[in-house]
């Protein structure tokens, strides 16, 4: 283990060579960019032995990993935002071909207006394709993740894509220390892909084919099965990942100051970070909050939100994008996992951090502050509340 | 006793699901046959999504990954690289797509396969426009034809706009080797199909694939005028070879274009002078092919 100064970006490219990747698609957009710059650079260098192929749209980048993957490769690819939006067809049959498919996105505002910083919107318009997702709080993490995600992707289990993602700037171009496993641990963990149902040159055989509806359900369902096959080999996954590096995130859901507590806000990506130091603060002045991350979003982890809303009666939910005619993504999905639980609290949504905005202690302190007074569960535009505050004091 | 330049061995099964008379079926049999078994297609929604049959058949005896209609050329750039990374070798990368496929929504991948070099055969089967949907114009659908979006009714007299030339297109990029293929000719075809495979590196080849239902003839009429297609001049067989044109089909003088028009239904509005202007443009583009065949045999000379 060797412990680097890196990027967000620069974790995901290096966990990607630890992974032994063969074959990486690359379409440039900011702010994924320096990924698949480094990433080139290791392959000129001969650090990672890969087929690095220069696609002329993301949507020929994920076709390319589709197609690589049936014939059995390692596969990967990065982009954002409008990279990922025009990617969508690809992104289902990637799942549909049970492509173990890993692809870093990092989270950029969808435009119009153009707008490049952190916002989830990119990603959550794709939480019904078929992948996994998992949402990075730390440089740190999402090295770890990358390398947690193809060992699930490629279990004969689940055999589905995942995405890794992380917050635009404020992971991927800001740097912290990041501890880097050798290629021996990397490879202990992580062998070389044993690849099922692939083309074999020679021999007969299809992947795609027309299908009518005495088929296709069965298809569908078969997937789905996969999917719902993630949670517990993510749990075994996380283990061994832990017994080979020592370093945990604590599963689809970790939780920080939950017991007792009187009201839990539930985030996803960097904005946990500062949402913790708040905890910390009002836990100090006697006030019972906790704080649960979605670190797992697809599948949405449903048995730990139940498990976590057994003792709560009010929960918010911070989304960093919003549903228009809806409310935040994060939030509906949390409403919709309690509301069939034993116990039924309160779930308020909160809209923060959208199109790169901070995401300050002085809105997480305002969300909190509204869970505690209980009242309306109605979506606040936290960001433009703060600013009005800030604005007439 | 004549000899055999067709191989025998058959990669595609009968069961298939083509229609009576159809070349895509033809083209699809003969061009295997030239590739042998160690070949992976990549085939996007097209009339071959239909024919090689659906799950749990196939008509195909080699590997087939279905790819969306517009991305065929991405395709073939992903299996050779997992080819290459997984150290497979001797694999025929094919793709194997439609005109709409190619030359309108699929142009970008093919583009992007071509510029990036990627060693392996893109095949247009070219029926001349959205048949598997139901007859809609493409922008390889030649000028006049009829087509469901392009009636032949009050002012509208079947397609505006000329054929797109998909191979100057392709040319453009330079690829090692080019070549129109007509399943009517199917030593031509075999003969050009398996130069392609001796070949490494981009390689294109374009099939006119007559069509009994789209073009509206009857479906034992389709080799007949697929030779009328070529011996016309409205289809002429040739091959590009590094910049270097032949032309593989010249039978002295060409047949008027009007015996191959009036054959199929979807030119039966034309008028003897729209038919004379088509016939002039054959000409134009056929002396046009003499010229490039001769000044590309020529060498080039580098100034000092």
């Amino acid at each position: 283990m060797t412990r680097q100064v890196l990027s967000g970006n620069y974790a995901q490219s290096h966990a990607v060579r630890l992974a032994r990747a063969q074959v990486i698609s690359a379409y440039p957009i900011t702010p994924q960019t320096t990924i698949v710059e480094k990433l080139a650079e290791f392959v000129a260098a001969g650090d990672l032995p890969a087929q690095y192929v220069k696609v002329e749209s993301e949507h020929s980048a994920l076709q390319v990993c589709v197609s690589a993957a049936a014939l059995g490769a390692r596969t990967y690819t990065a982009t954002s935002s409008q990279g990922l939006l025009l990617m969508h067809e690809l992104l289902h049959w990637a799942s549909g071909m049970r492509a173990p498919i890993v692809m870093g996105v990092v989270n950029r505002a969808v435009a119009p207006p153009w707008n490049i910083g952190a916002d989830h919107t990119d990603t959550m318009a794709q939480r019904d394709t078929g992948w996994i997702q998992f949402y990075a709080e730390s440089n740190q993490e999402v090295l770890d993740t990358v390398l947690e995600a193809y060992r699930l992707a490629e279990d004969p289990l689940v055999r589905l894509p995942a995405m890794v993602t992380e917050d635009a700037f404020y992971l991927s171009h800001t740097v912290e220390p990041v501890d880097v496993p050798d290629p021996a641990t990397v490879d202990a963990f992580l062998p070389p892909r044993d690849a099922r149902a692939v083309l074999v040159p020679g021999t007969v055989g299809r992947l795609g084919s027309f299908t009518g509806p005495d088929h296709y359900v069965e298809f569908r369902r078969e997937t789905a099965r996969a999917m719902e096959r993630v949670p517990e080999v993510f749990r075994r996954v996380e283990e061994e990942y832990a017994r080979a590096t020592g370093r945990r995130h604590g599963g689809a859901v970790p939780t920080y100051r939950t017991e007792g507590a009187d009201a839990v806000l539930v985030t996803m990506g960097t904005a946990t970070t500062t949402a913790r130091g708040v905890v910390d603060e009002l836990r100090a002045a006697g006030q019972k909050v906790g704080l649960a991350k979605l670190r797992l979003f697809r599948p949405f982890p449903s048995a730990e939100l139940t498990a976590l809303a057994a003792g709560v009666d009010r929960i918010g939910v911070m989304d960093r994008s919003y549903t228009f005619g809806g409310q935040g993504p994060a939030a509906t999905e949390v409403a919709a996992a309690l509301y069939g639980g034993p116990h039924r609290p309160t779930v308020a949504g909160f809209l923060a951090g959208v199109g790169g905005r901070d995401v300050t202690p002085g809105e997480v302190r305002r969300m909190y502050a509204a869970l505690l007074a209980g009242g309306s569960t109605e979506p606040r535009w936290i960001d433009l509340e703060e600013q009005e505050a800030l604005a007439h004091g | 006793m004549a000899k055999l330049t067709i191989p025998a061995p058959e990669l595609m099964f009968s069961g298939h699901a083509a229609c009576p008379g159809c070349a895509p079926a033809l083209a699809m049999r003969l061009v295997l046959k030239a590739l042998g078994p160690r070949t992976i297609l990549s085939i996007p929604a097209c009339c071959w999504t239909v024919i090689a049959t659906p799950y749990p058949t196939t008509a195909l005896g080699v590997g087939v990954l279905d790819n969306p209609i517009e991305a065929t050329g991405a395709s073939i750039s992903g299996l050779r690289a997992a080819a290459d990374a997984l150290g497979l070798q001797d694999v025929n990368v094919v793709g194997f797509a439609g005109d709409g496929g190619t030359a309108d929504i699929g142009l970008q991948s093919l583009s992007g396969m071509l510029e990036r070099r990627t060693n392996a055969i893109y095949v247009m089967y070219d029926n001349e426009g959205y048949m598997n949907t139901g007859v809609q114009r493409s922008g390889a659908t030649p000028q006049g034809a009829w087509t469901t979006t392009t009636p032949v009714e009050g002012t509208s007299r079947g397609k505006p706009e000329p054929k797109k030339d998909i191979l100057g297109i392709v040319l453009a990029h330079d690829p090692v080797y080019a070549a129109t293929l007509n399943p009517s000719f199917p030593e031509d075809l075999v003969k050009k199909v398996e130069r392609a495979r001796d070949l490494t590196g981009p390689r294109f080849l374009h099939i006119l694939t007559p069509c009994p239902p789209g073009w509206r003839y009857s479906s034992e009429a389709t080799i007949e005028l697929g030779r009328l297609a070529t011996d016309s001049g409205l289809f002429p067989l040739y091959e590009v070879e590094r910049g270097r044109y032949r032309i593989t089909r010249k039978t002295g003088t060409l047949k008027p274009v009007a015996e191959y028009l009036r054959a199929q239904g979807r030119f039966h509005h034309l008028t003897d002078d729209e038919i004379a202007r088509i016939q002039a443009d054959v000409r134009r583009r056929w002396e046009l092919l003499l010229r490039r065949e001769r000044e590309s045999s020529e060498p080039v000379p580098i100034p000092a």
